[in-house]
């Protein structure tokens, strides 16, 4: 988008709810803010009414501020707790059907590749592990198979939560959920490895524990989707209110599982990681100008 | 790309003022004419007999260039949200779909007009399992006349190429902005050859301008980014449920205000021949066809009918249907499924829906002789409402 479109009408200036100026004065529309800065700049993601100690409002705060092209991106999500999330976000965002989010978003890259062919417009597809996994596993695996170019975000809750905590396909085995009364009887789907061997290009599993970690992974994500292929990222984002946590517990339980049966994972491939040692060579390479510019200046 | 640069001229230049050449196609085939002049972006099929045809066809439009983007989606439900999804991104979208696929797809329909997407979409209709069948049937029209959509019946070939060809005019009027079905009975009309009049190949429909979008589109250049703050849903107070009750009643508005764009491509919503007659056959699709051929049988006899062809299903054709009945004493209502949707639809209209014989009704892919209908017209056969 133009950035011309966010511009404050100076006649309207005086009548503008003090969060639409504070997002035109101090967004991160243009401007170069990410999940570091969190807390100095006006998120595009607040006032959320999510449970206290969500960790899914937590991992959809840190993703929101890391993405590399925020004029430009529109946010698919599904049914669930993060459809109360999406209506405090200010970009453009759909919320359809339980499950359809993989196709919808095919359908949006693609219209939009055809309107803005000269234009990066990322799509990016956020939804729980019900959402991604069981209701829309189908959708989700064909956009992989497809090769369709956007990066699919999940919430692993390990549970149905908006719905009452009920059991999901990614609830560990033997756990007791509503409608799993006596466990779980079958294993954790493990969607990284499906996500590997239907070709994406980039794959993370990642836990609130480590927000830089959920940045830098998720920007991977967005970028590598943009030039070459689908990507995946798993969030764990434990649920205080299903496990009867307290607010504070979550992220502990995070770290907890983060060292045991949620460890870090990451899968490059090989293009991929051309692609992304390129842009870091460059990035670097921007820095060295910048400084040396920046030298020039001081003396 | 195809040989000739096509000229984008408006619809009713297209269907109205543009040379026209007969040619003995299947339906599939009209289908196809039409698509090739319809300017679609991206079209998403999936096989379903007798459907399928049709969208192999519009596969070979995007091989030739004149569709910008097509595949196969993986199947109905989500090609329905596959090309809700490319919708919402602002560009022109055809599909088609008929019988378990519709069914399969089903929770897509009400979601595109309560998003307002004004989506094209085909249904060459057919029976649902069980026992599985794949003959025709027109059973899923009465599933979705509540979905907010609107609803066009083609009687042939030439129907399915016209109602194409203008339903896209109609969707994407700002004040309209919903889908619109185009349905034909499968196999009685894909699978036959007619004669079918078609526009010269050198013109196109004006491109789809996604700017006249009653709501935004999802790309990032239309504010508000930010349009709402509080989800209205999962809330128990009244200002939710009043946005959510005011925001159905007006995708139903929508369909009310697309009567006149309709009329002005159609003429009319039905059209009725002896409209003097007491006796009054009632139809839409190829039971218009069989009716037809009844009235003329009977009128031999020496039997005073008219025959009455509903072209539009929704918005319900309720004034137009009440004026055609008036006088009628015994109103026959043919039908290709075992539901009797259309005589219910009918018998809502109407006072003193006791005239109605609702019947006859064929279905399991069996086909309608002009002698049967004949029949109930005689009343030698006893059908109720």
């Amino acid at each position: 988008m133009s950035l011309e479109i966010t511009r404050m009408n100076p006649h309207f200036a005086d009548v503008m709810p003090q969060e639409y100026t504070d997002l035109v004065e101090n967004g991160p529309f243009g401007r170069d803010f990410g999940a570091r800065d969190l807390g100095s700049f006006k998120e595009l993601f607040e006032e959320h009414p999510m449970c206290a100690g969500c960790n899914l409002s937590l991992a959809f705060r840190i993703i929101v501020a890391s993405l590399p092209n925020p004029a430009d991106t529109i946010m698919v999500g599904s049914t669930g707790c993060n459809s109360i999330a999406f209506p405090q976000l200010a970009l453009h965002n759909v919320h359809s059907l339980f499950g359809n989010q993989n196709a919808i978003a095919s359908g949006l890259k693609r219209g939009l590749a055809l309107r803005f062919p000269d234009k990066v417009k990322d799509v990016v597809v956020v939804a729980g592990d019900g959402a991604t996994a069981d209701i829309g596993l189908d959708m989700t695996l064909h956009s992989w198979f497809r090769g369709e170019k956007f990066a699919t975000v999940m919430f692993d809750n390990e549970i149905y939560a908006n719905t009452g905590g009920q059991e999901s396909g990614m609830t560990e085995c033997g756990e007791i959920r509503n409608m799993a009364p006596t466990g779980k009887k079958f294993n954790k789907i493990s969607v990284a490895n499906l996500a590997i061997e239907a070709g994406c290009a980039y794959v993370a599993v990642v836990t609130t524990a480590s927000p830089l970690k959920i940045s830098k992974c998720f920007e991977k994500a967005v970028l590598v989707a943009r030039e070459i292929g689908p990507t995946y990222v798993q969030i764990y984002t434990p649920c205080p209110t299903n496990l009867k946590l307290k607010s504070s517990e979550s992220v502990s339980l995070a770290k907890e599982r983060s060292k045991g049966t949620y460890q870090f994972r990451e899968h490059v491939s090989p293009e991929a990681e051309e692609f992304l040692a390129a842009r870091a060579e460059k990035t670097e390479e921007q820095v060295r100008v910048t400084s040396k510019d920046e030298e020039m200046h001081s003396a | 790309m195809p040989d000739v640069e096509l000229k984008p001229v408006s619809t009713e230049h297209l269907l109205r003022e543009c040379q026209r050449e007969e040619v003995f196609i299947t339906g599939s085939e009209a289908v196809r004419e039409a698509i090739r002049r319809a300017n679609v972006d991206i079209a998403v099929a999936y096989p379903i007999t007798p459907q399928s045809e049709s969208m192999h066809l519009v596969g070979d439009l995007y091989a030739e260039g004149y569709i910008r983007d097509y595949f196969r989606g993986e199947n109905e439900f989500a090609v329905m949200s596959e090309i809700a999804g490319a919708a919402m991104a602002g560009v022109r979208v055809f599909t088609a779909t008929c019988g378990p696929g519709t069914l399969r797809a089903f929770e897509n329909f009400p979601m595109w007009s309560g998003t307002r997407l004004p989506i094209v979409i085909s249904f060459m209709t057919r029976g649902i399992n069980s026992p599985l069948t794949i003959q025709p049937d027109t059973i899923e029209m009465g599933m979705l006349l509540d979905t907010g959509m609107i609803m066009l019946h083609a009687e042939n070939a030439q129907d399915l190429y016209d109602m194409i060809l203008m339903s896209f005019s109609v969707a994407e009027r700002t004040s309209v902005h919903i889908p619109v079905g185009v349905f034909v009975d499968g196999f009685f009309v894909t699978h036959t050859r007619q004669k079918v009049k078609i526009v010269s190949e050198d013109v196109k429909l004006l491109p789809y301008d996604p700017t006249h979008s009653p709501v935004p589109t999802m790309d990032m250049e239309t504010p508000p980014f930010r349009y709402m703050r509080d989800p209205f849903v999962m809330k128990s107070n009244y200002i939710s449920y009043a946005a959510h009750a005011s925001w159905q009643q007006e995708v139903m508005a929508a369909a009310e205000r697309a009567r006149p764009h309709i009329e002005a491509h159609l003429g009319s919503f039905v059209e009725q021949e002896n409209p003097d007659a007491p006796i009054q056959v009632v139809a839409c699709g190829t039971a218009v066809s069989q009716g037809r051929e009844a009235v003329r049988m009977a009128r031999e006899e020496g039997l005073e009918v008219g025959l009455v062809k509903i072209k539009v299903l929704r918005p319900a054709p309720r004034e137009e249907i009440r004026r055609a009945l008036a006088k009628a004493e015994r109103i026959v209502i043919p039908e290709f499924n075992r539901t009797g949707w259309l005589a219910r639809e009918i018998a809502s209209m109407i006072p003193n829906n006791d005239r109605i014989a609702a019947g006859p009704r064929v279905f399991g892919g069996m086909t309608m002789p002009p002698e049967v209908i004949v029949d109930v017209i005689k009343g030698d056969v006893l059908v109720g409402v």
